[in-house]
């Protein structure tokens, strides 16, 4: 076992990620099983394994560059949730004081 | 005679012969839809009118021309809803553009018909991680579809498809194939183009057939395959005809029976049937091999650190601000998008995002995420010294017959520990398909049991030569 510890309330802050009051313990309680769970990887002797990130090898793969039809301006808003003048509106993000 | 219940190759022969139009196909199909999908939840929509419409445009010369396919609600057709099964997209949303596979089917003939379900952004082997409705088991309605890509399982079983495509992250296509008694064939990585499908887990996401036959699942594979410049892990290699390799035999061929993979766990019913469909396969010619894959038993810790991981990082997107929910009246950008996610995302998101951030997160990234990475490079290794000595391994796909309906509610582990077999094909990029091989009896129920045939990474003429022969050979 680690000394590992998930406060689900933190983590899902930094997700960007507003859980009610009832999710909170729920989610504490699911997570401490599965991460239980998980911690056997810990005991693994993985000395001088490399890391795997993908199955096969991915290279900087490019394509020719040429010009394709793109979605468009109305293609590209039509399913942003709120918009203006042909674009998409956000609240204030800059503080002006 | 009913044609939506007939194959994709014998649908082509009669389409050749102009015995039937393609439009006939779309209209029994609908008709089966209507009566069925109110009970089967199979689908989320289908757009009939634009079916007609393509049924009438398409080129019955093409390897696929006039056969409707069904897609899995995370893979983008213009013009159609790609909701993932999530309240996210609930307020509508149309896709904007085609995925490579849509192009590609549509190149080859192919009508896009119906919006399978599937549990929210894949995430899930049951389908009742859905949002938006529940999908029943055709062949046992008291049981699961299986899931991720239940949906599409649930409408070829239930001939509300003639085919239909699923995305497989580990196990998505072939666990509910084997539930539903269908064919289902997750290919090799970088063997079909993902551009265009709701990205889960990129490095180990794949989209594949699922089908009645192993002939249809070749004749699917065949237009799907190939590369992309559109997605860079897609692999510039020859498309092989996969059709030709279906009247192989098995002769000489050797299988591989894992060890670990029969062992505690798996139901001795199960076994039974696959070790049985094993004995067969041998009386054809092939040799059967007792293999070990000692790092199998650390794929699912393996898989649940590195899946969640990169959903955590993929579902970043969906922040209220281009498409989906945005929350109402949110008093900066922060409570936008925290507020927009959570009214968006059903349970299971939000706890593979949670568990995702946490193994990414600071102090914890090396001792999760890394040595996640680390124990795959000993999975693929075990994959890579067995094929060796084998061409294919021999497995159950899942360890038990499909559970019944919300058996699992509140232990989601339960069903994480179900994705044993099939989640190591993920985690090492081998090709592998489930092909029906029995069923078992329970209280009145005969419930689906799936065999799983893996070969090597771009084998995927090896599973249909011993797939197809199982067919023939199962009786």
């Amino acid at each position: 076992m680690s000394d590992a510890c998930l406060d689900v309330k933190y983590v899902a802050d930094l997700a960007r990620l507003e859980l009610s009051h009832e999710e909170i313990p729920h989610f504490q309680s699911q997570l401490d099983k599965v991460l239980t769970h998980i911690e056997q990887i810990l005991s693994i002797d993985v000395d001088g394994v490399e890391p795997t990130s993908y199955p096969t090898p991915v290279y900087d793969r490019v394509r020719q560059d040429e010009a394709q039809e793109g979605f468009g301006q109305e293609g590209a808003l039509k399913n942003a949730p709120d918009q203006t003048m042909g674009q998409i509106r956000v609240p204030k993000v800059v503080d002006a004081s | 005679m009913s044609l939506c219940t007939a194959t994709i190759a014998t649908l082509r022969q009669r389409l050749l012969a102009k015995e039937i139009s393609p439009s006939e196909i779309v209209q029994d199909l609908a008709k089966n839809i209507e009566a069925q999908n109110e009970t089967l939840g199979a689908y989320l929509s289908w757009d009939l009118d634009a079916a007609l419409k393509a049924a009438d445009e398409v080129d019955l010369s093409a390897p696929l021309g006039g056969i409707p396919i069904a897609f899995k609600d995370n893979i983008n057709v213009k013009g159609q809803p790609c909701t993932c099964a999530s309240r996210l997209f609930e307020g509508g949303y149309t896709a904007p553009y085609n995925a490579t596979v849509t192009h590609k089917l549509t190149a080859a003939g192919a009508i896009p018909f119906g919006r399978a379900n599937m549990d929210e952004f894949a995430m899930g082997s049951s389908t009742e991680n859905s949002a938006l409705r529940r999908t029943l088991n055709p062949q046992a309605p008291r049981h699961i579809p299986g899931g991720s890509s239940g949906g599409s399982a649930s409408a070829v079983s239930s001939h509300m498809a003639i085919a239909a495509l699923g995305s497989d992250t580990g196990g998505s296509i072939r666990q509910p194939a084997s539930h539903c008694g269908i064919v289902g064939l997750k290919p090799s990585y970088g063997r079909v183009s993902r551009y265009g499908l709701v990205a889960f887990a990129s490095s180990l996401d794949q989209i594949g057939p699922m089908t009645k036959t192993v002939e249809d699942a070749a004749l699917l594979l065949e237009s799907l395959a190939g590369t992309d410049g559109r997605d860079s892990t897609c692999l510039d290699a020859e498309v092989p005809s996969y059709t030709k390799a279906l009247h192989k035999g098995v002769k000489g061929l050797k299988i591989g029976l894992p060890t670990e993979y029969f062992g505690e766990g798996l139901d001795p019913r199960v076994k039974e049937l696959v070790m049985n469909a094993a004995k067969k396969l041998e009386k054809e010619g092939a040799e059967l091999v007792e293999i070990s894959l000692p790092n199998s038993q650390h794929a699912v810790a393996t898989y649940y650190i590195i899946a969640p991981a990169e959903a955590s990082s993929n579902l970043s997107r969906f922040d209220g601000v281009r498409y989906g929910n945005r929350a109402e009246e949110p008093r900066d950008m922060l409570d936008l998008y925290s507020r927009s996610r959570a009214e968006g995302f059903g349970s299971e998101v939000k706890r593979r995002i949670i568990l995702g951030t946490y193994v990414l997160s600071s102090g914890y990234y090396d001792a999760y995420y890394t040595r996640a990475q680390k124990v795959r490079t000993l999975i693929q290794q075990d994959f890579t010294q067995a094929f060796e000595q084998v061409d294919a391994i021999l497995s159950p796909v899942s360890p038990t017959p499909p559970r019944k309906l919300e058996e699992a509610k509140e232990d989601p582990l339960k069903d994480y520990l179900a994705d044993i077999y099939t989640i190591s094909a993920n985690l090492s990029g081998i090709c592998a398909m489930s092909v029906p091989c029995g069923t078992l009896n329970e209280e009145g129920d005969d419930l689906p049991i799936g065999l799983q045939i893996m070969a090597p990474h771009l084998g995927e003429e090896t599973l249909f030569q011993i797939g197809s022969t199982w067919e023939k050979i199962r009786g």
